[in-house]
């Protein structure tokens, strides 16, 4: 009897899991299917009548890639801005955090308990309140700050402000956590032999810590990616500095029923984060027990 | 005007530029640590230096900006007391906006770890496990932006003579329904945007909970399941309560993500058809609209429900820790 | 302290190199030698210098704008980069307040731009603007770019929204005429519906701008039971939005579209028209499934490919009619250009965008009206251009312009929008007109 039910009560999991799976990958492979068929047969028939009109094109990716004139989605040249936001956004919080991190855990001074709940307590402060100030703070100037006027790619250099900054109480919080729980007695032993904090933080904290630091980079890495808001708000939203969600947003809100440039704008987005998803998923995954559990 | 790679130059130039800068302030940082015995207060301040300077300047005073802010009217000029504050709690949209944000932020935790933890529980021994997890995590590689695409995609209308484009109108059809517009018939498109919110979410939840489950010692499951319980009695009675401090977190943090969605209201519906919540809100009327005492008012509501969920969290997260 | 000073003095420095090196040298303009430059030489030289074009129309709306002012570009020298954005009521603001503003604005509504004026962002027109301002258009046109006496812009584009377009060929079939007077308007919407078919159908989905075509039409009402006065009290919130007046027109447009039996042919129930979108809401007329659809002049660019537009083709348009057959209100909007910068290659460029030359040219490229009063009507793309012209250049024409332009943005382009959308859902005109008022910005 026993065995009999927990065979079926297993089979209902193992169905439920594989309806699940069905149910999340179906929506993404839909998508997928039409990114391939030409502009008429999306708008006219549904993408798993696929199999019976067999008719693919890579027209709609070369259309949003590169085409010409103001129609197209140009996204070749929006690829290059996210790749530019992205890699000094993930690098910056990360030295930086990893930095305090270290001050925080290791070295004693006083008010050391005050800062460090402070710095979490930053946490709380949702990006959305921050960000009529930030755009005026690099146009304008406030109090002793001078007004910027950054033009061109210098641009980016507030994109990456923006994101380094919000990524910082959350990467010390995390980083914190790490090198608070390394053991005491290699540190100790490290500096009584006269290691100064640099060869600290570099031989001994750095080689220790790196799993957590992988996964906070991936995270990051895909937060900045598919970030909307920042990029809306201060990357100045031109094709020389807007990076990709920006570009795929606006074909969305402008062109509800051109699904033949979603489609595949979607997939061209997606494409980079999908591939560190899948090469880096085991520090994909390190990133978020990290990122929410414990160091 | 299309792609012209020479024109990409100068904003590599600039990456590479960018890059240098921070590396020669690292380097800096560094040879001050190595340069003899620094004292202590020293060598905390030079590292602890640059993250504080970012944080007063990018996230403390833009905060303290935005509350003054919110006390003021139309272009962020004259003073108006709580008007603002008044506006937001009679007017119809920003108390629909608010209705939704708290139905999100019930729903949006509560159904993606439900689907996380099923899915979890069937995979965390399996062989398979590893490529299960990546299927559920794809939507997280997507972003909200491509998920807006996915969904908006799959609920599709076209009149019931047309063929559906839509896989949602598609099955009712096949079922002998009538098609049917989901994201504008109200209050149920809300439900509708929140299953995109759902499918982005429930990977996270599968993977923290599978690490969970796959902690708990497999000598209990076994000794419950040799003792006659049902998969379903090991779930409820063994394994939930060993990992419920994840469950904690991971609620918390879906519940904390949640109340800042933005870019899938935006790309769905554009806050329309009283889908809108705080966090689009804010951004419509600040910028839409150019009514930044309003908008600030509902950045600062924002700020306050989410204060309590925070340090929950952190609280959940040092007891874990 | 001397680790401090120096890490300051580092970044500091370092900040500075790395902001100071590395802005991108554009190339040159292009250079043509076809065109013939007589035309332009008003215009003066300003070889390499760039003006920046930021504006709403993409797609082929864009690509006409570059081909017609290409020949002036290439004649004065100035590198004109535009750049059309769909979400352009947001970024611009984003624009200006991060210091990103572009040279000169297409403003598709006088309400946004009064909105930048008034923040002192905008320069006014230059004295050579403003004379060709003053020499092109009617005192009522100039007005909506005026600010406490100032002009800040010029008319680029008109839209006369006032067109009910239909399928003469199924007019001619069910025996029916083109009505005149209101009432003959109800009588042929009823003839039609006793047949069989739906004769109104109708799209308002338009992404975040989701709505306004039921403005329109609420605005057309308005104006046409109530006269100029009422609409321009209503516009300038003189009577509040909620006014009896107001919701009488509400309840009559509602007679049409809220109805089932009238609408939304070819669509379905009449709510279908929240997921219909604009421009493929009108498709219905040819294959018949439809029989009237009120649009804007613009909708001429949308019908299908190969379309034909006439008295006698496969559409054409109708006026929406007044009380009676003697009057002629009109609805239209427009986009009016401005700038944020006042260099002198600027100033040439507005000059040229404010000249018949360039309206003429642009309709000769493709569906395009404007209120110039030196624009031939002959030149127009289609008949119902010619007619819009006709009527804009008519001095009988009562002209009033779309009033949610004109109304603060968190009205006009908000909750005026949003409201239409719930009374299409099934809100009473009472409830939406009401929330509508108390979301009017206080002062």
């Amino acid at each position: 009897m026993n065995g009999v039910r927990e065979r079926l009560a297993s089979r209902a999991f193992t169905a439920v899991a594989v309806g699940i799976a069905v149910l999340w990958t179906t929506p993404t492979l839909g998508l997928l299917i039409s990114s391939f068929r030409p502009e008429e047969e999306i708008k006219t028939t549904g993408w798993w009548t696929v199999l019976g009109t067999p008719q693919l094109t890579l027209d709609n990716y070369g259309e949003v890639l590169s085409g010409g004139g103001n129609g197209s989605g140009r996204l070749a040249e929006h690829f290059v801005n996210s790749v530019v936001i992205t890699v000094p956004s993930v690098l910056f919080p990360l030295v930086l955090a990893f930095f305090a991190a270290y001050a925080l855990a290791w070295i004693d001074f006083r008010g050391r308990d005050a800062l460090v709940v402070a710095i979490f307590a930053l946490q709380v402060v949702p990006l959305q309140m921050a960000l009529v100030p930030l755009l005026k703070l690099f146009s304008q100037g406030w109090l002793f700050l001078p007004a910027l006027h950054l033009t061109g790619p210098a641009r980016f250099g507030q994109v990456w402000f923006a994101h380094t900054v919000l990524a910082l109480p959350f990467a010390v919080f995390l980083l914190h956590n790490v090198l608070a729980g390394l053991p005491r007695d290699v540190i100790d032993a490290a500096r009584v032999d006269g290691a100064s904090h640099g060869t600290l933080l570099l031989r001994i904290m750095l080689p220790l810590a790196r799993p957590a630091l992988a996964g906070f980079a991936v995270i990051q890495f895909v937060w900045v990616w598919n970030d909307l808001l920042v990029a809306l708000t201060l990357s100045g939203g031109t094709a020389e500095t807007a990076p990709m969600t920006v570009r795929l947003a606006s074909l969305a809100g402008t062109y509800g029923n051109e699904w033949q440039r979603l489609t595949a704008g979607a997939f061209v987005a997606a494409f980079v984060p999908l591939l560190v998803l899948f090469s880096l998923r085991k520090h994909f995954a390190r990133g978020l027990l990290a990122g929410s559990v414990k160091g | 005007m299309s792609f012209d790679a020479v024109a990409q130059q100068p904003k590599l130039l600039y990456l590479l530029q960018g890059v240098a800068a921070f590396a020669a302030v690292v380097s800096l940082i560094l040879l001050a640590l190595h340069r003899g015995p620094v004292r202590r207060r020293a060598a905390a301040l030079i590292l602890l230096a640059p993250a504080l300077l970012l944080l007063t300047i990018g996230l403390l005073l833009p905060g303290l900006r935005t509350l003054a802010l919110s006390f003021t009217g139309t272009g962020g000029d004259t003073w108006v007391g709580l008007d603002n504050y008044g506006w937001m709690i009679t007017d119809h949209r920003a108390l629909v906006a608010l209705r939704n944000t708290l139905v999100w932020v019930v729903l949006v935790p509560a159904a993606s770890t439900a689907v996380g933890l099923l899915y979890a529980a069937a995979v965390a021994r399996s062989r398979f496990r590893t490529f299960a997890l990546s299927l559920v995590l794809m939507p997280m590689a997507i972003s909200f932006v491509g998920a807006g695409v996915v969904w908006k995609f799959v609920y599709a209308y076209r009149p019931a003579e047309a063929g559906q484009i839509g896989l949602l109108n598609r099955l009712v059809v096949v079922f002998g329904g009538e098609p049917r517009q989901w994201l504008v018939e109200s209050p149920w498109n809300v439900l509708f945007l929140i299953v995109a919110m759902v499918w982005t979410q429930a990977g996270f939840a599968a993977v923290l909970l599978t690490a969970a489950i796959r902690a708990v010692p497999p000598e209990l499951t076994e000794a419950a399941l040799l003792d006659g319980a049902s998969p379903g009695q090991v779930l409820r009675r063994i394994t939930l309560p060993s990992i419920r401090p994840t469950l904690l977190v991971v609620l918390l943090a879906q519940a904390i993500g949640t109340f800042k969605a933005f870019d899938i209201v935006r790309t769905m519906t554009g806050g329309q058809f009283d889908t809108g919540v705080l966090a689009h809100a804010m951004y419509d009327q600040a910028f839409r609209y150019g009514e930044t005492g309003r908008g600030a008012a509902l950045a600062v509501l924002l700020f306050l429900l989410v204060t309590p969920f925070v340090a929950h969290q952190l609280r959940a997260r040092r007891r874990a820790g | 302290m001397r680790f401090g000073a120096r890490l300051v003095l580092a970044v500091i420095t370092l900040a500075a190199t790395a902001t100071a090196c590395g802005t991108p040298q554009d190339s040159g303009p292009r250079s043509h030698t076809t065109a013939d430059c007589a035309p332009y030489a008003d215009y003066g030289k300003h070889p390499g210098s760039v003006v920046t074009v930021y504006a709403l129309n993409r797609d082929r709306e864009a690509d006409l704008f570059e081909e017609t002012w290409a020949d002036f570009a290439d004649c004065t020298g100035i590198d004109v980069q535009y750049e059309g954005d769909g979400e352009f009521e947001a970024q611009i603001q984003l624009r200006v307040d991060g210091g990103n503003a572009p040279d000169v604005a297409f403003f598709p509504q006088p309400g946004l731009m009064e909105r930048f004026a008034r923040a002192g962002r905008l320069k006014p027109a230059s004295a050579g603007v403003a004379a060709r301002a003053k020499e092109g258009w009617s005192a009522d046109w100039n007005g909506y770019a005026t600010v406490d006496g100032t002009l800040y812009g010029t008319p680029l584009v008109a839209n006369v929204k006032s067109f009910v377009w239909y399928s003469p060929t199924f007019f001619r079939d069910k025996g029916l005429s083109v009505p005149r007077t209101w009432t003959e308007l109800m009588a042929v919407t009823e003839k039609i519906a006793a047949s069989g078919v739906k004769p109104w159908c109708a799209g308002i989905e338009s992404a975040e701008a989701t709505g306004w075509p039921v403005t329109d039409w609420i605005e057309d009402v308005l104006l046409r039971q109530q006269g100029t006065d009422v609409y321009d009290q209503w516009v300038a919130h003189e009577i509040p939005f909620d006014d009896p007046r107001v919701l009488q027109a509400m309840d009559t447009v509602g007679s049409l579209l809220k109805n089932d039996r009238y609408a939304n042919g070819g669509f379905g129930p009449a709510r279908s028209m929240a997921s219909v979108s604009f421009q493929e809401a009108g498709a219905p007329v040819l294959s018949g499934d439809c029989a009237m659809h009120r649009q804007a002049s613009f909708y001429a660019d949308l019908w299908p490919k190969g379309t034909e537009i006439g008295p006698d083709k496969d559409v054409y348009a109708f006026l929406l009619p007044g009380a009676d057959a003697s009057s002629r209100p009109v609805l239209g909007g427009g986009v009016f250009t401005a700038a944020f910068a006042d260099r002198p290659e600027v100033r040439a460029f507005r000059e040229y965008l404010a000249s018949a030359d360039f309206a003429n040219a642009r309709m000769g490229k493709g569906p395009f009206v404007s209120a110039h009063k030196g624009v031939d009507p002959a030149n127009a793309a289609t008949p119902v251009d010619r007619l819009s012209i006709q009527l804009l250049q008519d001095p009988g024409t009562q002209f009033r312009f779309d009033g949610s332009d004109l109304m603060p943005a968190s009205v006009g382009a908000g909750t005026f929008w949003k409201g239409a959308v719930d009374w299409i859902g099934g809100a009473s005109s009472l409830q939406v007109a009401d929330s509508i008022e108390r979301s009017w910005p206080r002062k």
